[in-house]
């Protein structure tokens, strides 16, 4: 010990700088920490449902599970036997929770409220909220609050908070169809959307270079067109296992079946599906989008889309529509033909609004919400208004106006374009997604109550299981706080920069790979390689 | 002996990572194979042969200089073994009669009469080798052991599955040997301190890709993570953590165990007069003590090139550093001194009128390196300085090596002509900052980069002893130094290794993408060049 009069200074200056961040990522809405803390010990610690709770909550495995998952996290050092000091001061310290909804087993959705609140004062933390989804934002708060001091032990601030996210919609998209990412890297993206508050999974689950899903109806799907027929698939149990614990951590799980283009794919193991290119009178072998023009096509997708949505329970389901090359369908007689037939001149938009038009309307007719590209729009502004239009495209004025365009329309919207983050560059690049302002664009009161939220994108051209973390991980978290805190709180990336490297770290020591902001350390570092 | 010729070898399931649809310059299928980086002369036949795990054995030649007590080859032949057949379970054995459609044994023969077994590999280590694939068996010759690692790990390239799983080996010719001598990568284990498990990882990837030089860029501003048994306050008080993020001598040591083995020299930078604010922390007065106006400002500048005490400190700590690196080299940084702090101190002023140096403050510089490369050539070192150290013309032992970082393409070919020609050995990073990150296959104009691209006769062209690929820690840790180093530098391994005119990026990318799958399933977190799969994807988080 005597050694430690050397390395104390250092240790507790860590410590300090610690303490004087307000750790919570992203920030609450109403948030007031104060000096007084209280110690906290594992062996002295308990979850407890509110008095009035206990029999209706009995049976909350969703609550139980997320207890039991936050234990370890609230005190990390428990299994190194660092933190566990008998204190002379401790005591008992137990959080109640309690709900208004009993509702423990529903899947969440775009009506489901997160919101909560936190009142931690000596011996008891009390988090209420309206349902299990603001109870689960809550434990993840608490678990942020708790503090180790230079001695571990563990310890809290008095704390009060009340807090509710800005946009509903907070999503990541994952592409696994450039790249197949292994089950074990989607839950664990799912874990750390979790930390940062994300709620919706968009699951790119295909695409021209490869079909993983393992269809029920069309088994050939995968068979044929993923990049392996047994190794690079998501069996029916590994979309299970994905909305199962997507659900446990309060996740929305939205998957993308994007036609007509981007899909080389489903080709493989669908013959017929896609249009024959031509080069002059003869087919040159190679195939385009969907073919609009086969009734067979509409056939399959419907058949296709029934099976999708009785798989998937969110009332979402994104229909994808962008990037359609028309080259191919140009080439086709039997297209070319349908156009005439159809009065569309030569105009293909028409024809692939046409197409998604009865998409769409297979969709509808199957009950779920229609999440398009914005390419759909762009074509054709005659798409049924309960549609949301997802934004991907251009520079911030060329968003901004296409925001503006939309919800004059009345369509609902939803922000991906500032949030590629596929697209790397070196340096703190988490700054710029920090400093988007999703409601900053031309339009009323009205018209920005339409921003349903955004998305971060992960797209898999150069993206697979060995860098996924590290590049989604803390570049997405300036997104999460973007979408969930108070923009007028939280307009400096310099005074996030702080609090962000300590979320960072506890990311790190919570097993996500998250790589590093600047030079520094993590008191744990990232254990793997 | 059956005709060799350079045929089209049709490996046409392997690893995969063929599908790349709409971008067809890729789609281009090699005729080496998975090869990286490419040997100097690579003969195929069509013939192919088995080569299974539960018969195939590597075994020293009978006339081989290293024999059973040569634990570096027996490591490697294992380490080589269970690459080629991670799932085997069946015991190796031969059954003693040869099944002329099966390759059951590889012989290793060293053919001078010192193998080098237990020696340190130093830049003029032999590294060639040739390789031959014959019915029933195969031979690898090589002078030295070095030769015998690199093409142990040529020969693992060979391997590759048929559509059933099993493995087979085409009848090959190889004769090979390295274009540059000194191929490096630079870890940065300052900015983050990188835990031994990483560098060890990132070792054993260095030698899939023929590297063999690690230069530990160990200390710098930041932290001094350095565990000295002579100056033990360096890293108690200047590393982030004294216990947890430091290297101590028995880590050193390990490393140092470990790159041998894999014919890597492990070469140490400690980097001064700048880049020291780590160093002042536990060392009082090292550093120069900044002023404001005629009082210190209470900051602190470079080394303190005017005091007695700081020659007397490096003359300690450079001893030590030259026992427990036994690598005849040592980088000794050099770059990026800042003269403010140094004009701002009344002493060095005094000083610098003292010795006549007017406001040419790169004298005094000069004066601190120049009294450096004295001490560390007592300690019987060689020594590498970054290029600045030529640039402000100190006067350099003939043997030093300069190590060219700086400018756009044109001002490195000059400053790699200037040097050459002022007869100086040199060595090229410039292009091959792998901390550098941009959207997509950047990997191409790694590979595009040559040391050799600059005006100047072909005897200074011989002065390039190769590059190095340098991930400077800013924003790199543990959490993605893996997957931003590889396989990255596996382009700068190739221009160093492989001859002038193997440049064709198609068939690079083809060799490429299944040598990333390769070290994928040995491991290795290697990234991706574009939307694709290996057959075992990374199975980690």
């Amino acid at each position: 010990m005597a050694s430690c009069t050397i390395c104390l200074p250092a240790l507790m200056m860590l410590v300090l700088d610690l303490n004087t961040v307000e750790s919570v990522w992203p920030l609450p809405q109403k948030l007031a920490i104060s000096e007084e803390r209280y110690p906290l010990s594992p062996t002295h610690f308990n979850f407890y449902y509110g008095e009035d709770q206990a029999s209706i909550m009995t049976d909350c495995s969703l609550l139980d599970s997320a207890f039991t998952r936050y234990f370890p996290l609230i005190f990390p050092d428990l299994t190194s036997g660092n933190g566990v000091l008998p204190s002379t001061e401790e005591k008992a310290f137990s959080l109640v929770v309690t709900m208004n909804q009993k509702d423990c087993d529903g899947y969440p959705n775009e009506g489901s409220s997160e919101r909560y609140q936190l009142n931690v004062s000596a011996g008891q933390a009390v988090l209420n909220s309206d349902t299990v989804w603001g109870a689960l934002r809550g434990l993840e708060t608490f678990s942020q609050l708790v503090q180790q001091d230079e001695d571990g032990t563990y310890f809290i601030n008095k704390t009060e908070i009340e807090d509710f996210p800005s946009f509903q919609y907070r999503g990541i998209l994952l592409d696994t169809s450039r790249h197949f990412l292994p089950l074990k890297a989607i839950l664990n993206t799912l874990d750390a959307m979790a930390y940062s508050k994300f709620n919706v999974f968009h699951w790119h689950i295909v695409d021209d270079p490869s079909f993983p899903y393992q269809s029920r109806t069309f088994p050939d799907l995968s068979s044929k067109g993923a990049y392996h027929p047994m190794s690079h698939i998501y069996t029916q149990s590994d979309v299970r296992r994905v909305l199962t614990h997507a659900r446990l951590r309060g996740i929305r799980v939205i998957p993308e079946f994007d036609s007509p283009g981007h899909t080389q794919s489903w080709g493989k193991g669908q013959p017929n599906l896609l249009t024959p290119c031509y080069k002059g009178s003869s087919p040159s072998g190679k195939f385009g989008p969907i073919n609009p023009a086969s009734a067979l096509s509409y056939t399959f997708m419907s058949q296709f889309l029934k099976e999708v949505t009785s798989v998937f329970p969110d009332p979402y389901l994104h229909l994808g529509g962008d990037e359609v090359n028309f080259s191919c369908w140009q080439s086709n007689p039997d297209v070319r033909a349908f156009m005439q037939k159809m009065g569309f001149g030569r105009d293909y938009t028409k024809l692939e609004s046409f197409y998604m038009e009865n998409i769409v309307n297979i969709t509808s007719n199957l009950n779920k919400t229609s999440i398009v590209w914005q390419d759909v729009f762009d074509y054709h502004e005659r798409i049924p208004k309960d549609t949301i239009l997802h934004i991907w495209k251009g520079l911030p004025a060329q968003y901004k106006a296409e925001m503006s365009r939309m919800t004059k329309a009345g369509h609902r919207v939803l922000l991906g374009a500032p949030w590629y983050i596929n697209h790397i560059a070196y340096g703190q690049d988490w700054r710029i997604s920090y400093n988007v302002q999703p409601l900053n664009f031309p339009g009323t009161e009205e018209q920005k109550k339409l921003v349903i939220g955004g998305e971060v994108s992960m797209w898999g051209e150069y993206v697979d299981a060995t860098n996924l973390s590290p590049r989604l991980w803390p570049r997405a978290c300036a997104a999460a706080e973007r979408l969930w805190s108070d923009e007028s709180q939280t307009r400096s990336a310099e005074a996030a920069f702080p609090r962000l490297q300590a979320f960072r770290c506890s990311l790190l020591r919570r097993g996500v790979r998250a790589e590093p902001l600047s030079p520094g350390h993590c008191r744990d570092e990232y254990r793997g390689i | 002996m059956l005709p060799f010729a350079i045929v089209s070898l049709l490996v046409t399931v392997s690893q995969g990572c063929g599908r790349h649809s709409g971008d067809p310059d890729t789609a281009v299928e090699s005729s080496y194979g998975s090869l990286w980086p490419l040997p100097q002369e690579v003969r195929f036949s069509s013939l192919s042969l088995k080569i299974r795990g539960s018969s195939f054995q590597i075994w020293d030649a009978d006339e081989s200089s290293a024999g059973p007590s040569c634990s570096l080859l027996k490591n490697a032949y294992r380490r080589y073994y269970e690459y080629m057949f991670p799932n085997e379970r069946t015991k190796g054995h031969t059954n003693g009669f040869a099944d002329p459609s099966e390759l059951s044994q590889l012989h290793v023969w060293i053919t001078s009469s010192d193998s080098e077994c237990d020696g340190y590999p130093v830049v003029t280590s032999d590294e060639s080798y040739e390789l031959s694939v014959n019915q029933t068996y195969a031979v690898l010759k090589a002078p030295k052991v070095w030769g015998a690692l690199r093409g142990l790990e040529t020969f693992s390239q060979l391997l590759y599955e048929d559509e059933y799983g099993a493995r087979n080996i085409n009848l090959t010719e190889i004769s090979d040997f390295p274009r540059f001598q000194h191929r490096g990568v630079l870890l940065d284990t300052s900015r983050h301190f990188l835990p031994i498990k990483v560098i060890l990882a990132n070792l054993e990837a260095m030698a899939m890709n023929k590297f063999n030089v690690f230069h530990w860029h160990i200390v710098d501003d930041p932290s001094f993570p350095y565990l000295s048994r002579t100056f033990p306050q360096l890293s108690q008080m200047g590393a982030y953590h004294p216990y947890t993020h430091v290297y101590t001598p028995a880590d050193v040591k390990m490393i140092i165990e470990f790159a041998r083995l894999r014919g890597i020299r492990v070469v140490p930078e400690f980097d001064t007069p700048g880049h020291t604010q780590s160093w002042g922390k536990g060392q009082k007065d090292l550093l120069t003590p900044c002023y404001s106006g005629p009082t210190p400002s209470g900051t602190f500048g470079p080394v303190n090139p005017i005091l007695n005490t700081t020659y007397d400190f490096m003359n300690l700590l450079f001893k030590e550093i030259s026992a427990v690196f036994p690598d005849p080299y040592v980088h000794l940084g050099g770059d990026e001194v800042d003269f403010k702090c140094w004009k701002s101190n009344p002493d060095i002023t005094k000083f610098m009128e003292q010795h006549s140096f007017g406001e040419d403050y790169s004298k005094l510089e000069s004066f601190y390196i120049q009294k450096l490369l004295d001490i560390v050539t007592s300690t019987q070192k060689g020594y590498m300085i970054w290029q600045e150290v030529f640039d402000n013309g100190v006067k350099l032992k003939p043997d030093t090596l300069i190590h060219v970082w700086k400018g756009n393409q044109q001002q490195y070919q000059n400053e790699m002509a200037k040097i050459t020609l002022s007869g100086y050995k040199t060595f090229l990073s410039t292009p091959w900052y792998l901390n550098r990150i941009s959207y997509g296959q950047d990997w191409t104009s790694l590979y595009r980069a040559d040391p050799h691209n600059f005006t100047g006769t072909d005897e200074q062209k011989k002065l390039v002893i190769g590059g190095e690929a340098c991930m400077w820690g800013e924003y790199v840790d543990s959490t993605n130094l893996m997957p931003r180093m590889w396989p990255r530098a596996s382009a700068v391994g190739e221009r160093l290794w492989s001859a002038k005119d193997v440049t064709d990026v198609n068939d690079a990318y083809s060799r490429l993408s299944k040598h990333r799958c390769r070290m994928v399933e040995r491991g290795i977190q290697a990234q991706s060049l574009f939307s694709s799969f290996c057959r075992h994807e990374y199975k980690g988080i």
